[in-house]
């Protein structure tokens, strides 16, 4: 607002934080990291405090011609403003993470995670299509690295996986951007975002874009680099994966697909509906069965994220917000629960549920936090992951029942595997020596989870501190939708001999 | 500030501090400060609650915090307090500040006691925040908080197997339910545009004969919504089909059964059909369907009832099966009968509850009854308690004059089934008095086993442990509690099928909750017969349910032996027990022989345990492993990455380097990506 430049300066403080790791001792390089990731923190909390709610869309505007058409312009409006807050909050709880668990190449691991963050908020905050292509790519680079150099046994073989699956998307959306590019004659986002294409070329854009956010997302049948992927990586990669970069596809949804092709979006939601369904029927089937924690609670969020899908493609705002609050949801929920299981993971090195087993008798502390998540993970009223959820599913209801009464086994499910897990690791006996030797949560943990804690009691029971900052945006995107927003199945019918009463027409219902 | 706000927030501030202070803060302090809550919420409910009889009551809403806004839908954290809510804030505050006080002596022994006194607590929160709620969604709010805290409360014992089961399929049940009710609210939201009650309940008329579209059909509005609502109710309540978490929620401390199985959160889904009772009566059908599926439960539940060893599961199926009184009630229209047999019931099933408890903690947990008798020379208090507890439930009491607490309501009840005259009303009635009998039987066979006959715990395991640990210790134990049998001591011992064990009566803190519920079961019903279902009783609910008056003129003009069928019955089931445990012993296993496989069927529960588990439990796991194996692992990854990966290493050791290899071409493909993206910008 003030004209100083706190979007780039945010991108900078991790860039120099990273080179710096890249020179230091183990020791000096946890230190840096954190301190660039708590000054990134502060920074967010600056800008979040300097947004102005109901004021110009686009704020923190700052643009520097490059070359020809292509420009370091960088601005954010509420959508970006939560998801930046989401991933600078969470840094820092994953530098802790890897506090001790990391003794192999500190330096350059710590440089890794603040290249990534570079890249996260660089996504978030580009205004110019070709960087936001730049960082939406380089962000993975960092990712396969974590994965592929500090992650478990079989990294080889998940690095791979995650490469493959997002190479096809990358090179379709990217063929897709430049066609674009050419046809409006502009990089500018904000521009794209009115920019009316012809309805017959958004089928192939919408296509395109779709191939790369399906799978970062991601949604089913493409989703099967991401349990390999967290299994694979060390704690705090999962977090990051799993709280922020999930967050790419929905992000690139809401900000590319939906207005910049709003007659192909609705042209594919059925699509979308069905993948949606199809999504948390069957990875919440499969989370049932799994015995490794961190495959479970990925193939849940593969689950959560179709909620978050459903609730992009209802064209309302109840939807569109609940997908918001569904991604900072699960951005925290997940991200906690990645973490909760690094703690048991840093105590006894394994992912196998039935090693573990009445956690609640020497770790209450963690058994209390542990519940909290899980519940917030089923959808717990007063719980971050309620609000989301039940706004998304009371979207998606205006247009499809089918898809709501589909995708609401997921509370039902999703209490199942989520119950399950916790009853086998906090309940029952202890019935291996060295998981009940395992001590409680230290102090390093506490501060770690407590944040959490609270933010996500903070989203469930006051969720407009959240839902202020995007409201306008939702609205601006709501709008630019009306033209394109399927017909309900629901809608009500009167009765020959009845006048329609006026609380009949409702916006769902045109 | 209003007294609801710290009615309803003291018991949270008490279960945060006891819970989260814990090991540190200590047993005593947790246990007074929750236990202290409470009878302050206690204090500050019962003068509301005797306002609205006197007709001082005002309604109000509190507001408390926004909570959400999204587009047109809004709502907020509001407290409300009416005539209904003030009649389930006694019921809550009272019966959840007797079993805080109760728990003190039957989890006396239990070392982690802090967590149980802060989930009791967050429990009657919750359970304050369901009946306060000023819209759909802050009551699915406290619905669900309920769950949690049943979920945690019967899963109290962590350790057992069996208990971490239970908890779990309360929870996973009663979320299939929930999801009838959030598909209701989103309909609501579709039709209403609006989640707020009053506003709903103004409206709902104005719909009539509108149909909506739900899952390819096209439906009565109304109806639709009714039922999805109604499917959430019957799985709070354990109405049949959604009933079989509630026996099983029986592995939770007795103390919990009372509180949250028995007297409060069960009746939650009476309470919601109840305050939606505007919305319901304007649908035939479902109004229907509640009074079948209320009149089929309290059949079904009572059938079981009759048949159960484990006390605490005779009471639950017997809870069951009231819940499906009120339900029935609630169908035909009779709503302040409805409320007002969930008042009563509270008192006398909690009662019958904590009167389990006592004799369960006489027994060293023994809650077979085939190892009890004879019990009440050893525990009479408890003896007299539970028997004040049975006359009420099987509704003791001489028509049209006076009686115990369940003969006024329960009476109430079937007279209004009879009187409204539908024929869905006919059907309640009689499956109502059925049950009655059973009932009757049910629960005086539960008093003939414990109370009457001859000792027969010599042979129950946990005596046995308790006669052992007493000796090993060291014979003091059973010294202070010598009822002049010092003779008794030895194992050898075991003609008078006792093992030389000596129950012994409960201690004061645990006595008083059964004297004051005592009180309530023996004169809730004619106190406040008047204030509910009299003819002026529409002063007293002040439209905050639908109160049919022609429905009480019909109880009162129903034919002299419908006045009397449910004292016949209840003599019925008397006589009946009286015989088969009492007089002739051998009569129950001859009928059992008699009725061989019925009776298998209705013992194993109508086997809906088994059923549920083969078409839904057993499928999920198969599915689940056919999902992950076959179609993830077989089809997508073998004919996606792992194909590619094949392809690319057929013939070479490129697969081995993948992971440099990799990287660099994928930094290769982005920047040739960027260097034609920017040539064509600039060529174009």
């Amino acid at each position: 607002m003030t004209g100083f430049p706190i979007l780039s300066l945010m991108l900078l403080v991790p860039l120099a934080g990273a080179l710096a790791c890249l020179f230091l001792d183990a020791k000096g390089a946890r230190t840096v990291a954190l301190a660039a990731t708590l000054i990134n923190l502060a920074l967010g909390a600056v800008l979040w405090l300097n947004f102005e709610v109901g004021g110009p869309q686009w704020q923190f505007q700052e643009k520097v011609e490059l070359f020809h058409g292509f420009s370091w312009a960088l601005g954010i409006d509420g959508i970006a403003l939560l998801l930046i807050e989401l991933s600078v909050f969470l840094m820092p709880i994953c530098i802790g993470a890897s506090w001790n668990s990391i003794e192999k190449r500190v330096g350059e691991y710590m440089a890794a995670f603040l290249l990534v963050e570079v890249f996260m908020l660089g996504v978030f905050t580009a205004q110019d299509l070709l960087l936001f292509y730049m960082f939406f790519e380089a962000g993975l680079i960092p990712m396969y690295l974590i994965i592929g150099i500090w992650g478990g046994a079989d990294r080889i073989y998940a690095s791979y996986k995650f490469f493959l699956y997002t190479l096809l998307g990358s090179v379709l959306m990217l063929v897709a951007m430049l066609w674009m590019i050419h046809e409006a004659g502009t990089t500018d986002i904000p521009t794209l975002m009115a920019y009316d294409f012809d309805p017959r070329v958004q089928t192939w854009l919408w296509l395109a874009f779709f191939a790369s956010f399906a799978v970062k997302m991601p949604m089913w049948p493409v989703h099967t680099w991401l349990p390999a992927a967290h299994v694979q990586a060390p704690t705090a990669g999962s977090v990051i994966l799993a709280g922020v970069l999930l967050k790419m596809g929905g992000y690139g949804f809401i900000r590319f697909s939906l207005p910049m092709f709003p007659e192909a979006s609705a042209q594919f939601a059925p699509l979308i509906w069905g993948l949606s369904m199809a999504a948390v029927v069957i990875t919440s089937l499969i989370a049932l069965v799994q015995d490794d924690m961190k495959k479970l609670i990925a193939y849940s969020s593969v689950a959560h994220m179709a909620i978050v899908t459903i609730g992009l493609f209802a064209f309302n705002p109840q939807g569109l917000e609940g997908s918001m609050l569904v991604m900072l949801s699960h951005g925290l929920v997940s991200g906690a629960l990645f973490l909760s299981v690094g703690i048991i993971y840093d105590r006894l090195h394994t992912r196998e549920i039935s090693r573990y087993g009445g956690l609640s008798i020497n770790m209450p502390r963690y058994a209390l936090f542990f519940m909290l998540f899980t519940m917030a993970s089923v959808g717990l009223p007063g719980t971050s992951g309620f609000v989301g959820e039940f706004l998304s599913l009371a979207g998606i209801y205006q247009v499809s029942t089918w898809t709501t009464a589909v995708c609401g086994t997921g509370i039902i499910l999703g209490a199942a595997y989520m119950l399950y897990l916790y009853r086998r690791v906090a309940f029952g006996e202890q019935k291996n020596a060295d998981a009940a030797a395992m001590p409680d949560l230290d102090l390093r943990e506490i501060l770690m989870v407590v944040p959490l804690a609270l933010a996500v009691l903070w989203m469930g029971i006051y969720p407009e501190s959240f839902m202020a900052p995007m409201r306008a945006d939702i609205a601006a995107l709501d709008a630019r939708l009306a033209q394109a927003k399927p017909r309900g199945d629901a809608s009500i019918a009167v009765a020959k001999d009845k006048p329609a009463p006026a609380e009949a027409a409702h916006e769902g219902a045109h | 500030m209003h007294p609801i706000l710290f009615i309803v927030f003291l018991p949270l501030l008490a279960a945060i501090i006891a819970g989260l202070g814990n090991k540190q803060l200590g047993k005593v302090p947790a246990k007074v400060l929750t236990t202290g809550a409470l009878f302050i919420s206690c204090a500050l409910s019962w003068p509301i609650f005797l306002g609205f009889v006197a007709g001082a009551g005002e309604v109000t809403v509190v507001p408390v915090l926004k909570w959400v806004q999204s587009g047109s839908l809004s709502f907020d954290w509001a407290l409300r307090v009416d005539t209904l809510t003030a009649v389930m804030l006694v019921v809550i505050t009272s019966v959840s500040a007797l079993v805080h006080l109760y728990s003190w002596g039957y989890m006396d022994e239990e070392p982690d006691q802090p967590r149980f006194f802060a989930y009791l607590s967050l429990f009657t929160f919750a359970m304050l925040m369901l009946v306060t709620a000023d819209n759909l969604v802050q009551m699915f709010f406290g619905w669900e908080g309920v769950g949690l805290a049943s979920y945690l409360l019967i899963g109290f014992w962590f350790r057992k197997p069996s208990a971490g089961a239970a908890a779990i399929k309360a929870f996973v049940v009663n979320r299939v339910g929930d999801l009838g009710f959030m598909l209701g609210i989103f309909g609501i939201y579709l039709v209403f545009n609006t989640v707020s009650i009053p506003e709903i309940l103004a409206a709902a008329p104005g719909m009539k004969g509108t149909t909506i579209g739900f899952l390819g059909h096209r439906w009565d509005t109304l109806t639709v919504l009714c039922i999805c609502l109604f499917i959430g109710a019957m799985g709070k309540s354990a109405q049949l089909g959604l009933h079989t978490w509630l026996p099983d929620a029986m592995e939770g401390p007795t103390p919990v059964s009372a509180l949250i199985h028995a007297a409060t959160m069960v009746t939650a889904g009476v309470f919601m059909v109840c305050r939606l009772s505007p919305l319901f009566e304007t649908s035939e059908t479902a109004m229907h369907v509640v009074a079948f599926v209320g009149a089929i439960t309290c059949f079904f539940a009572a059938t079981v009832g009759c048949t159960q060893w484990d006390i605490k599961r005779v009471i639950a199926y017997s809870t069951c099966s009231q819940l499906g009184y009120m339900f029935f009630a609630a169908g035909v229209g009779a709503y302040g009968a409805a409320m007002f047999h969930l008042f009563t019931h509270a008192f006398f099933k909690a009662l019958l509850f904590l009167g389990a408890g006592s004799v369960i903690h006489a027994m060293h947990h023994e809650q077979d009854m085939r190892f009890y008798g004879g019990l009440r020379k050893h525990i009479p208090i408890t003896f007299w308690a539970m028997t004040a507890g049975t006359l009420a439930i099987t509704g003791v009491g001489v028509a049209g004059f006076i009686g115990f607490a369940g003969f006024h309501s329960k009476d109430a009840v079937l007279e209004a089934a009879f009187g409204s005259g539908s024929s869905v009303g006919q059907f309640a009635f009689w499956m109502g008095i059925l049950a009655a009998l059973m009932t009757s039987f049910y629960s005086w066979r539960l008093a003939f086993l414990t109370f009457f006959g001859k000792p027969r715990w010599a042979s129950s395991e946990h005596i046995q442990h308790a006669v052992h640990d007493a000796h090993g210790h060291g014979d003091h134990g059973h010294d202070d509690h010598a009822h002049g049998h010092d003779d008794h001591h030895c194992h050898a011992d075991h003609g008078d099928g006792t093992a030389g064990y000596h129950p012994h009566e409960s201690p004061l803190v645990m006595l008083i909750p059964l004297i004051v519920l005592s009180i309530g079961a023996v004169a809730a019903g004619f106190t406040f017969q008047h204030a509910f279902i009299s003819e002026g009783a529409g002063e007293f609910w002040k439209g905050a349910l639908v109160f049919h008056e022609h429905l009480i003129h019909a109880m009162h003009g129903v034919p002299t032996w419908v006045k009397w069928a449910p004292f016949t019955v209840m003599s019925l089931g008397l006589l009946t027990a009286w015989y088969g445990y009492v007089k002739n012993l051998s009569f129950p296993a001859m009928v059992v022989e008699q009725i061989g496989p019925v009776y298998t069927f209705v013992y194993r529960k109508w086997m809906f345990d088994e059923l549920y588990h083969y078409a839904f439990v057993v499928p999920a796991f198969w599915l689940g492993k056919v999902f992950w194996k076959v179609v993830d692992i077989g089809i997508v990854d073998r004919f996606g990455p792992d194909g590619a990966a094949w392809t690319v290493s057929k013939g070479s050791v490129y697969a081995q380097k993948v992971q440099s290899g990799y990287l660099y071409s994928y930094a290769l493909v982005m920047l040739l990506g960027l260097v034609g993206a920017i040539s064509w910008v600039i060529a174009g």
